[in-house]
């Protein structure tokens, strides 16, 4: 193996930090739109299993919306909508905002399913014993939903990570621009592609076996 | 609002750059799922076969697919090809390789479980009224797998139908690419991102339908 | 009048859209007391037990549980729907088993029969423990408190449901079909707790097929017919000398069980 320029390795290198850096910001908006996703979906999620009939209608009118239009759509609205507004932010958080918009969707989804699928008989096992409705759901029934909702959820965080490429289409320097960018440079564009494309691999592969391993964890909830 | 004032000229005006960029996205889509369910078909029984080795192999396909974001796929395939000189494909071509790829892997999955979860009498069934393998599964179990899977398969042509959008990375003038292109020749921002929506969000509701109505007709098998 | 009655129904409806399940029903039920309902399904049996509990409205008529109101308090002519924690109030006064167990799974044994313990009653955690030792022990699970449902056969999840439903300390605990899931050979461990329940002194409502046991525990009878009480009595009254002709057809069913 030779460390002489123009080889893989020497330019792999070379482009270590800007790798790098793309890496963090795909790891930090990934991580910004989960965490929105998450308490944005579970309240979007509750309106549309348990909501008064206007709101979980327009819940599930946000939900159908949502995974009707393409994530890249959806950001590219964002990105250029709130521009319009005069309201001056940067692509990133327009990314993020895009991205925890669109995975809110899946999460509130994912938690009515998971809500619907504890029986019937749970609910009145738990009016049985004179538990209120808020304790019903609170010890009862959400107990076990986010049991159920938690390999989806890992699902999700895995489609978001994939999702944080597009935003290098609006100008985020992420993972892929970054790489993209010293190919630029470097004419590498196999090598470059390969090595970003492990990269994902590696954080994806994780979340994956994540989502297995809560799988099998939680598969004890039979009835 | 701050000072907008909504012009729908720029739709009317554009009105058949939309209609012809949503059929390109449609006409991509349809193709793509064409030909990634011949690999997904292909590979669900590769993925049920005694052969550990190939059984793997489709594991390690679908797995590879399945954390690698699309954008990458397209991109590594459009300017990683010619760098093999492989250089027949062009750009529509290109996204269609790496959508129909992509689309294998997730068909895959789809035709697995459908196939695994045919209830062993109909193979059974088959056997004793004498047909051989290879029409055991032509005519028996491929037909009621097909049933099976119709809702999953309907949902992976409107998740594809959605991932066409990324065409417009390579410049495809489907229909985002094509929104995207006015926005920046007219600034009627609202406009035509709201038209691009709702193009999409129609066109996948429609396919919806038209699929649940095929799966009513096919609802018999139980 | 001595003592008021613990339980009194007078003339309960329910309907299920244009369907009427419940044709007026009237039930009267003293401390101590075991009643059995009996009848073919659709009788009714099940949607008069559930309504008692709540689990169900009934359209009609009155449930007086210790001279109190099931649900509905009463302004004058009109009746309006008491609040959600009232309502949780007085089924905490009532116990309930389910013919599908309905263990929380997500719970241990213990903590199964602990959470109305703790989250109703508020009682201290070492208390609730001890509570829950001492009633999975009557029901012969003092091993298995720390288990999960899934790791129970079908009539020890049913034995962990009555020490749940007994826990609380309930007025009166209701049976639904306890029985009618469990696998032939896991029925006796359950009906000898529910023997033992009703030879404590415990106030029962049940609603079964098990006839035998019906006839041996109970002190009185109700049969149902298309959502009316059309025979009550003794058990030996309405077993040994039925009147009514549906309910010589019903038992007819059972027949072999008698002839011994």
């Amino acid at each position: 193996m030779t460390f002489t320029p123009g080889t893989f390795w020497f330019e792999a290198w070379a482009a270590r930090e800007a790798l790098l850096v793309g890496l963090g910001v795909t790891l930090a908006s990934a991580m910004l739109s989960i965490v929105m996703a998450t308490v944005c979906g579970i309240a979007v999620g509750v309106a549309l299993s348990y909501g008064w009939w206007w709101l979980s209608g327009l819940a599930r009118l946000y939900v159908d919306v949502m995974r009707g239009i393409p994530l890249l759509v959806l950001i590219l609205f964002t990105y250029y909508g709130l521009a319009l507004f005069g309201i001056n932010v940067p692509a990133f958080w327009a990314g993020v905002v895009a991205l925890g918009a669109f995975a809110t969707a899946h999460v509130a989804e994912n938690f009515r399913g998971a809500v619907q699928s504890v029986p019937a008989g749970q609910m009145e096992a738990a009016k049985a014993i004179g538990l209120t409705f808020r304790q019903r759901l609170a010890y009862v029934i959400l107990p076990q939903a986010f049991r159920r909702i938690l390999p989806p959820w890992v699902n999700t965080a895995l489609e978001i990570v994939k999702g944080t490429t597009l935003l290098s289409i609006i100008g985020v320097i992420e993972l892929l621009l970054a790489a993209q960018q010293q190919m630029a440079r470097n004419y590498m564009i196999v090598d470059f592609y390969l090595l970003t494309l492990a990269l994902y691999l590696v954080i994806n592969f994780t979340l994956a076996q994540l989502g297995g391993v809560l799988e099998r964890r939680f598969s004890y909830l039979r009835y | 609002m701050i000072d907008y004032h909504f012009d729908w000229s720029v739709i009317t005006r554009n009105w058949d750059k939309f209609t012809d960029a949503l059929l390109l996205g449609l006409g991509l889509a349809v193709v793509s799922l064409a030909i990634g369910s011949v690999i997904g078909l292909l590979a669900a029984y590769a993925r049920l076969s005694p052969r550990k080795w190939l059984s793997y192999l489709v594991w390690a396909y679908v797995e590879f697919i399945r954390c690698t974001p699309l954008l990458l796929l397209i991109f590594f395939l459009y300017f990683g090809l010619p760098e093999f000189d492989i250089t027949v494909l062009d750009k529509s071509q290109s996204f269609v390789l790496s959508l129909s790829l992509y689309a294998g892997a997730y068909m895959c999955e789809v035709f697995r479980s459908g196939l695994a979860s045919i209830p062993k009498q109909y193979v059974e069934a088959a056997k004793a009224i004498g047909l051989r393998p290879l029409q055991r599964q032509l005519y028996v179990v491929l037909p009621v797998m097909f049933r099976i899977t119709l809702p999953a398969v309907s949902n992976n042509l409107i998740s594809l139908f959605k991932d066409t959008s990324l065409a417009a990375a390579i410049a495809v003038p489907e229909l985002t690419f094509t929104a995207r292109q006015i926005n920046a020749n007219t600034f009627r921002v609202m406009e035509v991102w709201l038209t691009a929506s709702g193009l999409y969000l129609v066109t996948a509701y429609v396919i919806a339908t038209l699929l649940r109505l095929v799966e009513r007709r096919y609802a018999a098998i139980r | 009048m001595s003592e008021p009655p613990l339980l009194q129904a007078t003339n309960v409806r329910k309907h299920f859209g244009k369907v009427e399940v419940l044709k007026g029903i009237d039930l009267t039920m003293r401390q101590g007391q075991v009643v059995s309902l009996i009848g073919a399904s659709g009788s009714g049996k099940t949607t008069f037990l559930r309504c008692i509990n709540l689990l169900e409205e009934h359209d009609g008529g009155e449930i007086l549980l210790d001279g109190d109101p099931i649900g509905y308090k009463l302004a004058g002519e009109t009746r309006k729907r008491l609040s959600e924690t009232k309502i949780s109030a007085q089924r905490a006064r009532m116990g309930m088993v389910f013919q599908q167990f309905n263990l929380f799974p997500h719970l241990t044994a213990a903590e199964n029969v602990m959470l109305g313990l703790v989250k109703v009653q508020g009682k201290p955690k070492a208390e609730a423990t001890d509570i829950a030792s001492h009633w999975l022990g009557r029901v012969g699970l003092g091993e298995r408190k720390d288990h999960y449902p899934y790791q129970l056969s079908g009539g020890q999840q049913q034995r962990v449901a009555i020490a749940r439903a007994v826990a609380m300390q309930p007025r009166l605990l209701l049976f639904d079909e306890v029985t009618s899931a469990l696998d032939p050979e896991l029925v006796a461990e359950v009906l000898g707790v529910m023997q033992a329940l009703a030879e404590a002194g415990m106030t029962m409502l049940l609603v079964s097929h098990e006839m035998l046991f019906v006839r041996e525990v109970s002190h009185h009878v109700v049969f149902l017919d298309q959502g009316r009480v059309a025979q009550e009595g003794r058990p030996e009254d309405v077993f040994d000398h039925p009147e009514n002709e549906r309910l010589r057809s019903f038992l007819g069913r059972f027949h072999g069980l008698f002839g011994r």
